[in-house]
């Protein structure tokens, strides 16, 4: 979390602002956010105590942040845990966020890995209606988007496929025609690329 | 001998019941019965019950042995507690069981709850210490609440403390049983639930540490009735363990060294600027550094609520009270500002109003200890994490000094627009020129007549902003509002924490009828425990805030801005308070001097005009240029 509050608010300069006369009415004071909303993902390092997944959801609620999805694991570390957040929100509304959950005590850290470049998974299981003459069709759609099916029954297959969200809404998408009995998302996980760790960056 | 029909949860093994009632072995209703979780359950219900041994009846006070609720008296010695504000109930009795083999600590039996957790407030509001209040499990626990929203919103150090029901009866409905954990969950800095007596050393250290540290705020710690008895050997942990075990918790003090220097280009380069002082300089205890700065820079100094008494007000460079009751004179310069200096505040829609149209001509420095605040209403160009004390000592040197007559023009203007805006909003409804009695009078008067220098607590409405805009504070701490919340019936409970926490100083409740109705049954405490707090009753027999709003924004229509009183001095007289009544100006006087007379509680009636208003007045959604200064009879 290292941004500048006010990269988004357009500001006159002090020397193009002298006491103007009353009657000239100034430029309106830039409002924090208001700038694109786009998918953003934080990935959050909490303690692993009793309510801190409590505590991160009730604290996006009462600041009004919308949760996408949200994955919470172990770490290597035995005491903490970790969590991937996705939302929608401009940059600072976002940055707002990640702020807040800054003040959790339970919380050490939080990192903004929307620009950065990383690793995205989900895993998806999505029971699919099968009959004698779809089932070898919805197999070979499986096995084209890098699927595997888990469960075959006489009226139904279970497909897992993994990778970025947009790839499994993809599949869904795809599969969609003959009918899903039921789906299944683990929401996004991810990690950044290359030797940087956010779990190392705790050790100062 | 049962013959109702078997748990469907809970199935019988066998199918078919003998055919003889009696021969059968008798269904147990336990659930889960021979467990140990059932037998946890079923101990714990004793102990609500009272019907366990007691940890410490009937043994010789000395040679019982340390059980959780002494835990939590050693802890509060420890932290330097002297005073705390509690009610007793079923699951908090082990505490007040032991109670008594801790005669330091004063406590203070409040008749509700909420007035517990005000007083803790007020307390740490004029002492700067942590305010601590306790409640039972249920309804005291929810009493609590108002109490600890009110310290949230505004950063106040607070360790609110309840008992619940013993751990394995939790999530069972018991009697007095309610999720207060996760009701405090979202309105404190942080909670916890203590099921073990060896957790509650480190729970409470780690408690009044995050209450006072960086930003304070209120810590709420729930302790279930079976920790509290639970006999311990757990030692309380030293600073250094108590930092270890809280790695998230590192608050920034010092100020970026690149964002300091920027500060310090901003504030050479400003021809306008103003500094605007918050809270923080007050928990920071940076006001001497604020006068500093202020002096070097030449830069006048306009405070929030809450930043009242960051400077003496009659300094020459206090400016004045911002924001939608602030004097004009105060939003003018802000508005025409080139430069906002903010230190310890954090924008709040009551001192910005309409961010499109706040300040339109500055650039703002933001330094707060909160990084979450930085940028959360307002943009700004330069922002600073860290102690408003330790970023002003160290942006001092680094700014240069300003002579005054540099500033001369700008100060000419601001000295003008300040003798102008106090002319006409001085008495500004006019009640006066009736031979009315005006709370703004009252309020300038024991402001005078207690020299300045007492505890002012102010309750919520028209009362909290006559007392912030007329009674001129020359001290830090010297002021105690809910700014944040707006608790109305806040003062008088809050007053008995600021008296017994400054007991040098005069304390005034300043209330309206309003509030005054919400909490009064305090003033037992007061009498029982020789509280000597005055109180400032307010009485235009409305809601005069809610009056004021329905006047001029709902076009008249005075819903329920009525409100019924009683006798107020028949009533002091119950509770065995002298009271005395003041309705015309000649009277406020004597009624003030003879209330401080008393030894002990004393209240004044205050009969004041009915109609008199707050001016000016920023509308809701309107810009801080947009003030109205008076309003339909006021003038006539």
């Amino acid at each position: 979390m290292s941004s500048d509050p006010s990269r988004n608010g357009v500001q006159p300069e002090p020397s193009a602002a002298p006491a103007a006369p009353a009657h000239t009415a100034p430029p309106p004071r830039a409002l924090p956010g208001g700038g694109v909303s786009r998918a953003h993902r934080l990935v959050a390092l909490v303690v692993d105590r009793p309510g801190v997944l409590n505590r991160v959801a009730s604290l996006m609620r009462a600041r009004n942040f919308n949760i996408d999805s949200l994955a919470v694991s172990r770490t290597d570390r035995a005491d903490i845990s970790r969590m991937t957040i996705t939302l929608h929100g401009d940059d600072v509304a976002v940055e707002q966020a990640a702020k807040q959950l800054y003040r959790l005590i339970d919380v050490l850290k939080v990192q903004d890995v929307t620009s950065e470049p990383t690793v995205e998974h989900e895993l998806a299981l999505v029971k699919i209606r099968a009959t004698d003459s779809t089932r070898a069709e919805i197999l070979k759609l499986v096995e084209m988007s890098r699927g595997r099916a888990v469960d075959v029954s006489a009226e139904a297959i279970i497909a897992e496929v993994s990778g970025p969200e947009t790839d499994v809404d993809a599949f869904v998408a795809l599969v969609r025609t003959y009918g899903i009995k039921e789906l299944v998302r683990t929401g996004a996980v991810v990690m950044a690329r290359g030797a940087q760790s956010i779990e190392e960056a705790l050790k100062r | 001998m049962t013959t109702r029909q078997s748990d469907p949860a809970h199935p019988p093994s066998q199918a078919a019941p003998p055919s003889d009632p009696a021969a059968r072995p008798r269904r147990s209703h336990v659930p889960g019965d021979g467990t140990d979780h059932a037998r946890r359950v079923e101990k714990a219900r004793k102990d609500m019950l009272h019907e366990g041994a007691s940890a410490t009846a009937g043994r010789p006070a000395l040679k019982r042995t340390r059980i959780g609720a002494d835990v939590v008296c050693e802890a509060l010695l420890r932290q330097g507690v002297e005073v705390f504000f509690s009610y007793p109930g079923g699951v908090i009795l082990p505490l007040y069981d032991v109670l008594g083999d801790y005669p330091q600590l004063r406590h203070v039996l409040v008749r509700h709850e909420q007035g517990g957790a005000h007083a803790a407030d007020g307390y740490a509001r004029v002492t700067g210490k942590v305010g601590v209040c306790m409640g039972t499990s249920g309804p005291g626990a929810t009493n609590l609440v108002t109490g600890i929203g009110t310290a949230l919103l505004d950063s106040i150090p607070m360790v609110a403390i309840t008992g619940n029901v013993p751990a394995a009866l939790i999530g069972k409905d018991a009697f007095q049983e309610i999720d207060i954990n996760g009701i405090t969950l979202p309105m404190t800095k942080h909670n916890y639930l203590v099921r073990n007596a060896d957790d509650l050393p480190r729970v409470l250290a780690e408690a009044f540490h995050i209450a006072r540290t960086g930003r304070p705020g209120p810590v709420h710690v729930d302790i279930t009735k079976d920790a509290l008895q639970q006999e311990t050997r757990a030692e309380h942990p030293t600073d250094d363990q108590v930092m270890a075990g809280l790695p998230g918790f590192r608050p920034n003090l010092d100020g970026h060294g690149r964002q300091l220097k920027l500060a310090a280009l901003e504030l050479a380069r400003a021809k306008r600027p103003v500094i605007l002082a918050g809270h923080g300089v007050l928990h920071a205890e940076a006001w001497d550094d604020l006068r500093a700065f202020a002096e070097k820079t030449q830069i006048p100094v306009a405070w929030t609520l809450l930043g009242i008494g960051a400077i003496d007000e009659t300094h020459p460079l206090a400016y004045g009270f911002m924001g939608m009751h602030g004097w004009k004179h105060v939003n003018r310069a802000i508005q025409s500002a080139d430069l906002l200096f903010a230190v310890g505040m954090r924008f709040d829609d009551r001192v910005t109003g309409n961010v499109r149209t706040y300040a339109p001509y500055a650039r703002i420095v933001h330094v707060d200890i909160d990084p979450a605040e930085i940028g959360k209403n307002v943009a700004v160009e330069v922002p600073i994490v860290g102690d408003a004390g330790r970023v002003l000592r160290a942006l001092l040197p680094m700014v240069p000094e300003v002579d005054p007559l540099a500033r001369a023009d700008y100060f000419a203007e601001l000295a003008d627009w300040k003798a102008d805006s106090e002319g006409s909003s001085w008495h500004g409804s006019g009640a006066w020129r009736d031979g009315h009695l005006s709370a703004d009078y009252v309020v300038s008067r024991i402001g005078e007549l207690s020299g300045h220098e007492a505890n002012y607590v102010a309750d919520v409405g028209q009362n909290q902003m006559w007392l912030a805009r007329y009674a001129g504070f020359r001290s830090p701490n010297s002021h105690v509002s809910s700014g944040g919340l707006g608790t109305m019936g806040f003062s008088v409970p809050a007053a008995m924490g600021a008296a017994l926490g400054r007991p040098d100083r005069e304390t005034w409740a300043i209330t309206g009828d309003g509030g005054f109705q919400m909490t009064f049954q305090e003033l037992m405490t007061l009498v029982q425990d020789h509280i000597p707090v005055k109180i400032a009753l307010f009485d235009n027999k409305k809601l005069g805030m809610i009056r004021q709003w329905q006047e001029i924004i709902y076009a008249g229509n005075y819903h329920s801005a009525h409100l019924l009183g009683p006798d107020y001095l028949k009533l002091a007289d119950a509770f065995g308070i002298p009271a005395f009544s003041a309705a015309t100006p000649d009277e406020v006087d004597g009624a003030i001097r003879a209330a401080q007379a008393v030894d002990g509680p004393a209240l004044i009636w205050f009969q004041i005009a009915e109609e008199q208003n707050v001016f000016p007045m920023m509308p809701a959604g309107k810009g801080l240029s947009d003030l109205i200064e008076n309003w339909g009879g006021a003038d006539e």
